[in-house]
């Protein structure tokens, strides 16, 4: 599956003609590959006709997109009845499939913006298809809380517009907090996206053929001719976005966590959610960036882009969130047995022993705070197939940790002639697997339509492109684990 | 790069720009203007079945609404309806939704006119819709009755006026809001402000302004 997985090789002429570097640096791009091998292989992933492994995919995902399409449509028309919601579970499926996906989103935004500002090089080979994560991922996300309340033509409700009821939304409510932070995260993210997108896209549009293609690639390309002009305008701008993307790293997920921290249910009303929920949504987010690159480097060969290096790394920021998230479970026990609150004690009990148990021995303490345990060791991370396994792992056991939240939290609170259980209707099930057809269907229009990795960042962080760079042919042999493969 | 845009493009994106900026502007203020209660109910005046001139009988001949006139040919319609039982067609004019609760009793005794909601019926020669009955409308009294309470005998008279209430004798029947500092017996015009506050306070008026005080 990973033909690059043999031992890194190092650019020579690089770690020699700097007398003063200690140690050899594994190039972001290996075997030496140049600009015109980078435009050739991702460009070519766009403009060649569609793979068959393509159309057979995306005839599965969009058909599960469109039944997914059906059950929100049947919801709408029939009403909420048709999900398994009722007392006291108000709050299930909807809106742990809402934090799972607007989470999962979270790590698009730190790979393009908080990496971006910290000099982390490494980015440009994943940032393009995790900030797309990102938006597909919010898309999903919105549809929940959207579709949730009920009356969906009453959901305009929800913003700050002058009408004849002489209503406001309620400003104290974090539901409303949710709905600004989301829409925010949504707009910023596209403007971040399509700015980076703008060189790529020129580089499409000088290499269409066609004439639609010329036209819409042109149109999107906003007449970019990568002048000097250009490129300073377009840094301004991207340094800009990232400055504004990177507080939404932070904020998104803890407004997403004001919905339960501000309550007064057992298991919801803690301040260490905040910061409990970002760590966990960069957590689950890399896995699924992971997820959705490690498939995509092999069929397209990008092996050479998305390096043993570039997995390494991700696996770290998966170990190092995942014991974030783990100390945080963690704490949420202590502090129930150190409060002496008989509730609150109580909740964590249910959560390990109640009818929901085995949701937290498998999602929680296996797949979220164990699996991730393999990474620190070098030989699992270079593993292509462990990685994966955990990247599947923490999918899932983030969906888990959600629902233990909100249905755990929900089912047995402070009266226990209310307490019951939450059944999913098919209504519920289809939604949600509804929202991974979407999901995935979007992504895959991504990666034919759009250059899944941002060429013009690779290209910057080639060693040509160093004004400095001394050609390795003109001084120093080529490396021998450096012969070109095409 | 291949140069493919005609030359006449260069101007289309300030062009689609200030276009959709005017669009979308007009939308917005045509929605603000146009669909609200404010204009589509205000003014809404159908022909009724009858036509009762309410400014000739109320206003110049001073008659009650409890003396029926029963020898003019234009009643015909009600004397056939009585006759035969069918009901006579009226045009509904003011149509509260069903699933707002209204009780009148509640208003008319608590010092809310028929003026309030319906208008100056007595200077109406066909009726028309006067007020818009929008959820603000109803919300803008329930939020601050004080701007629109009147003493319960002034309830059926459309034509009162704040001015006409002599201080003394509100005073002396209704006493004054505790807040006051000095003798509004004193004064020599109430507002409608001071009015409905003492009314307010002396009803104990508290109008809900919970869903569930009209939704129920």
């Amino acid at each position: 599956m990973d033909g690059a997985t043999t031992a890194p090789d190092v650019i020579e002429g690089e770690a020699s003609a700097s007398v003063e570097r200690p140690l050899q640096r594994v190039p972001l791009v290996l075997h030496r590959r140049n600009f015109s091998w980078i435009t050739e292989r991702i460009a070519g992933a766009v403009e060649g006709p569609g793979p068959r492994w393509w159309w057979v995919t995306f005839a599965i995902t969009s058909m599960v997109a469109m039944f997914g399409l059906f059950c929100l449509g049947y919801q709408i028309s029939t009403g909420v009845g048709t999900w398994g919601l009722n007392h006291p579970v108000g709050w299930a499926w909807d809106i742990t499939n809402f934090v799972f996906w607007i989470g999962i989103g979270h790590a698009g935004t730190l790979i393009s913006a908080i990496l971006f500002l910290l000099r982390q090089k490494w980015r440009t080979s994943i940032n393009r298809s995790a900030e797309a994560m990102t938006l597909f991922a919010v898309i999903c996300a919105a549809i929940f809380p959207g579709v949730h309340v009920g009356r969906v033509w009453m959901a305009w409700f929800l913003a700050p517009l002058p009408n004849n009821y002489g209503i406001w939304p309620n400003f104290r409510s974090p539901l409303l907090w949710d709905v600004f932070a989301v829409s925010t995260y949504f707009s910023v993210s596209v403007l971040f996206w399509y700015t980076g997108l703008i060189p790529d896209l020129a580089t499409l549009r000088d290499r269409a053929t066609t004439k639609i293609k010329k036209l819409l690639y042109g149109i999107f390309a906003v007449g970019w001719r990568g002048s000097n002009r250009n490129w300073r305008h377009y840094e301004m701008a991207y340094l800009l976005l990232a400055g504004l993307s990177t507080p939404l790293v932070l904020s998104v997920h803890s407004v997403v966590s004001f919905d339960f921290a501000t309550s007064i249910i057992p298991t919801w009303h803690t301040t260490i959610f905040p910061p409990y929920f970002v760590a966990g949504a960069i957590f689950g987010g890399f896995a699924m960036v992971l997820t959705l690159l490690i498939p995509a480097r092999a069929i397209y060969k990008l092996q050479d882009i998305i390096t043993p290096q570039h997995i390494d790394k991700m696996a770290k920021v998966i170990l190092l969130t995942g014991s974030i998230v783990s100390y945080a479970y963690a704490m949420e026990f202590f502090v129930a047995w150190y409060s002496g609150n008989q509730y609150e004690k109580y909740a964590f009990f249910n959560r390990i022993f109640g009818p929901y148990w085995w949701y937290w021995w498998v999602g929680m303490l296996f797949c979220n705070a164990l699996s991730p345990q393999f990474f620190w060791f070098k030989r699992f991370r270079q593993n292509i197939y462990v990685v994966y396994f955990v990247c599947m792992c923490v999918n899932a056991g983030m969906w888990f940790e959600r629902f233990i939240i909100i249905v755990g939290g929900l089912h047995r609170d402070f009266l226990p002639s209310s307490w019951g259980m939450f059944y999913p209707t098919w209504v519920d099930i289809w939604t949600f697997i509804g929202t991974l057809g979407i999901f995935l269907s979007l992504f895959l229009m991504f990666i034919r339509y759009l250059p899944m990795i941002a060429m013009s960042e690779v290209k910057i962080v080639l060693p040509e492109a160093n004004p400095h760079h001394a050609s390795p042919e003109e001084h120093h042999v080529v490396a021998a684990g450096g012969k070109e493969r095409t | 790069m291949a140069n493919f845009f005609p030359r006449w493009t260069n101007w289309l994106p300030l062009k689609i720009a200030i276009c959709g900026t005017v669009v979308v502007c007009g939308l917005t203020g045509a929605t603000w203007y146009y669909i609200t209660p404010k204009y589509t109910r205000v003014g809404y005046q159908p022909i009724q079945p009858v036509p009762f001139p309410h400014d000739i009988h109320v206003a110049q001949l001073g008659m009650d609404c409890t003396q029926v006139q029963k020898d003019n040919p234009k009643l015909e319609p009600v004397r056939a309806s009585w006759k035969t039982g069918q009901p006579v067609e009226w045009v509904q004019l003011h149509r509260t939704p069903d699933y707002v609760y209204y009780n009148h009793a509640a208003h008319v005794n608590r010092g809310i006119s028929c003026a309030s909601c319906h208008g100056q019926v007595n200077r109406m020669g066909i009726m028309h819709h006067d007020k818009p009955h929008s959820m603000a409308w109803c919300l803008e009294c329930h939020r601050h009755p004080e701007n629109f309470l009147r003493p319960e005998t002034q309830i059926t008279n459309l034509d009162w006026k704040p001015d006409w209430e002599k201080p003394a004798e509100f005073v002396a029947k209704y006493g004054q809001p505790t807040e006051a500092t000095d003798d509004w017996a004193k004064k020599q015009k109430l507002t409608q402000e001071e009015i409905g506050q003492t009314l307010k306070e002396r009803w104990n008026i508290q109008p809900p302004l919970n869903c569930q005080g009209c939704h129920r």
